[in-house]
């Protein structure tokens, strides 16, 4: 009761990092309020799925196996959640915001009346006063996330219904294990308990899933083209770069939503968040939404024509020119002096 | 045979454009100097109806959309582009509403309308990025869903399911579900046909309640009055929550389980940062610098 719960996404056999993303903050949560770290497996032939996820710090495994939970449809596995939740009665549950998440989340939480704040790009734990009610509620789960558009930044709170649910996209958190031998205890559920047949309406008839074309997420150096690039064609020299720095190419969400850039390299909010030690912002004004995607970059270089763009702020090297100049300059002077 | 579908459209401000302008000099949002656009998933999910209408003829597609009396827009757009008609979800006790108080009032509505095989909308809107409405809207309906939807690929009307081509994380996945069903169109599903310049004849001077009201305010006759009685059509409804029969408690402020804490304004921690030319002597110095500290290899 009263428990932090995440909720394992799991592709096949294997959790996915969002999740272990997740358990690490997870426990970090429940161990500030003083309560259980429990996780939820739910999908097929699942057995040992407990040794990816205890080094985590998960006090309670909560195991869902059965045919039909593989490949994951919406009404089973939040019969699974609902059901589940209604006798644990957690505070709060995570999930990844994923497509599994996002179709997951709202379902559940409309189901259970309970808020859900969607991609959440940091999760706090503070108290909130209710000046009408004249009520001071300690301990909530503050829900921090860009909005309108990535120009504010909002803090959500779930007052009075439980559990306080949050999505958080991959790469948000870090994974940290807390200890390789943490034990805590792994409960098989019968699934038919939960999920009733009428549940399995809907049939996947067939399914490719390929693996990333790039590693946009893990690489060392990152360099990204914003709505300033003016075309697809402008991307080129990025990725003419990035050949020669052993770079990966990323893109705003404007330049994305422009057609400039594929959606797999959207870095921001609602995209992939990247940590390199080198981040070169190439024409991006530098929206919220995109900064809190990139922000805990290295070091970052900005090639803007405006002088005032936002994303100078942030900036350890800011170059007043534009693109087209700089970037052929810089592919010149890196072929000259390196090695 | 033929379908009834129901379109869940919302106007939101162009958040995508957003100038300097749109910004106030204390940093906040100027939302008046924002464009107020349709939702641009919500037109990749009008066109999938406005298909499905074209490949079993009779289908009526229906616009239901919740907002102030200028809403109405995005009803006229739809009749502009093939819709039939359409509902506006328009009452103060609507304001203040999160994700889940919004799905309360739509599924009310849709109760409302009764009659539906399909409803269909956006994956998700661009000021809110929460894509939680359309599974919420479903849950309250008793629905499945089917979300990232692509394309539909075929609906079968004697059997009574629809199979549809989705996204998922890292690929595509083919599915096959019952009616009725909810299902939200991504944005990289095909793009809404242009207005039909036939249908916009018709259509021009469809107007909401609120919408007239806002003409005739100052004592200013409406234009072409006698047109609203003779064609009916020209009439956009409104709902109130008192029309879908909702309850106050679960529509607005206080039907949200959410509650905003806070509102901020971004101030980045400025860095010290060093600022360049784009000149060639500038440009070698920081390649050379990132070479020597080994930032670049």
């Amino acid at each position: 009761m009263n428990n932090v719960y995440v909720y394992l996404e799991i592709e096949g056999k294997t959790v996915a990092d969002v999740s272990l993303e997740l358990l690490t903050k997870g426990r970090k949560l429940a161990t500030q309020l003083g309560c259980q770290l429990e996780a939820v497996a739910v999908g097929s032939g699942l057995d040992g799925v407990e040794k990816q996820v205890m080094p985590y710090g998960v006090d309670t495994l909560h195991v869902f196996d059965a045919p039909g939970l593989f490949p994951y449809t919406s009404l089973p596995h939040t019969s699974v959640l609902v059901n589940l939740f209604k006798e644990e009665k957690p505070q709060i549950c995570l999930m990844g915001a994923t497509v599994i998440g996002r179709d997951l989340g709202p379902r559940v939480s409309s189901a259970l009346f309970s808020g859900l704040t969607a991609d959440c790009t940091s999760l706090e734990i503070g108290e909130y006063e209710d000046k009408k009610a004249g009520k001071v509620y300690e301990n909530l789960l503050y829900q921090i996330r860009p909005a309108f558009g990535g120009n504010i930044v909002a803090t959500i709170v779930n007052p009075d219904n439980r559990p306080q649910m949050a999505t958080v996209r991959e790469g948000v958190m870090k994974k940290e294990i807390l200890d390789p031998n943490y034990k805590g205890e792994v409960i098989r559920h019968d699934v038919a308990k939960y999920v009733p047949e009428t549940d399995y309406v809907v049939k996947v008839i067939d399914r490719h899933v390929e693996k990333a074309k790039h590693n946009l997420k893990g690489a060392p150096i990152v360099i990204a083209g914003g709505y300033g690039m003016g075309s697809k064609e402008g991307f080129d020299m990025l990725f003419d770069l990035a050949k020669e720095l052993h770079a990966e190419v990323g893109a705003s969400r404007a330049a994305v939503d422009a057609g400039f850039c594929d959606h797999d390299r959207q870095i921001g909010q609602t995209g992939v968040t990247v940590r390199p030690k080198l981040y070169i912002a190439c024409g991006i004004s530098g929206q919220i939404q995109h900064i809190a995607g990139m922000q805990e970059a290295g070091i970052i270089i900005s090639i803007n024509n405006d002088p005032n763009a936002p994303i100078n702020t942030i900036a350890d090297y800011v170059i007043n020119g534009t693109v087209e100049e700089v970037v052929p300059k810089m592919i010149k002077y890196y072929k000259q002096n390196s090695k | 045979m033929s379908l009834k579908i129901v379109v869940l459209a919302k106007q939101v401000p162009d958040t995508r454009n957003v100038g300097k302008d749109a910004m106030t000099a204390e940093g906040t949002v100027n939302r008046a100097a924002l464009p107020a656009i349709f939702n641009p998933e919500d037109l990749n999910a009008l066109e999938q109806a406005l298909r499905l209408k074209d490949a079993h003829p009779g289908s009526t597609i229906t616009i239901l959309t919740m907002g102030p009396g200028r809403a109405a827009e995005v009803i006229r757009e739809g009749l502009f582009r093939g819709a039939d008609n359409g509902y506006l979800l328009t009452d103060r006790a609507f304001a203040g509403a999160d994700t889940l108080a919004t799905s309360y009032a739509l599924a009310t509505a849709i109760k409302k309308i009764g009659e539906f095989d399909i409803i269909i909308g956006g994956r998700q809107a661009i000021d809110g990025d929460t894509a939680q409405v359309g599974p919420q809207v479903a849950e309250k309906l008793g629905l499945t869903q089917i979300t990232y939807a692509e394309e539909i690929l075929n609906v079968n009307l004697a059997d009574k399911r629809i199979t549809v081509k989705r996204h998922i994380d890292g690929g595509v996945e083919t599915v096959e579900g019952p009616l009725p069903i909810v299902i939200t169109v991504n944005g990289s599903a095909a793009p809404c046909r242009p207005r039909n310049a036939k249908l916009v004849m018709k259509y021009k001077r469809a107007l909401g309640a609120q919408e007239k009201a806002a003409i005739t305010k100052d004592g200013a006759a409406l234009p072409y009055a006698e047109l609203y009685d003779k064609l009916p059509y020209l009439n956009i409804t409104e709902w109130s929550v008192a029309d879908v029969d909702g309850d106050l408690k679960q529509c607005g402020l206080s039907g949200s389980p959410t509650k905003v804490k806070a509102i901020q304004n971004i101030s980045f921690q400025a860095k010290e940062s060093k600022t360049l030319t784009g000149s060639d002597a500038d440009i070698e110095g920081l390649i050379v610098e990132l070479l020597e500290n080994h930032t670049i290899g």
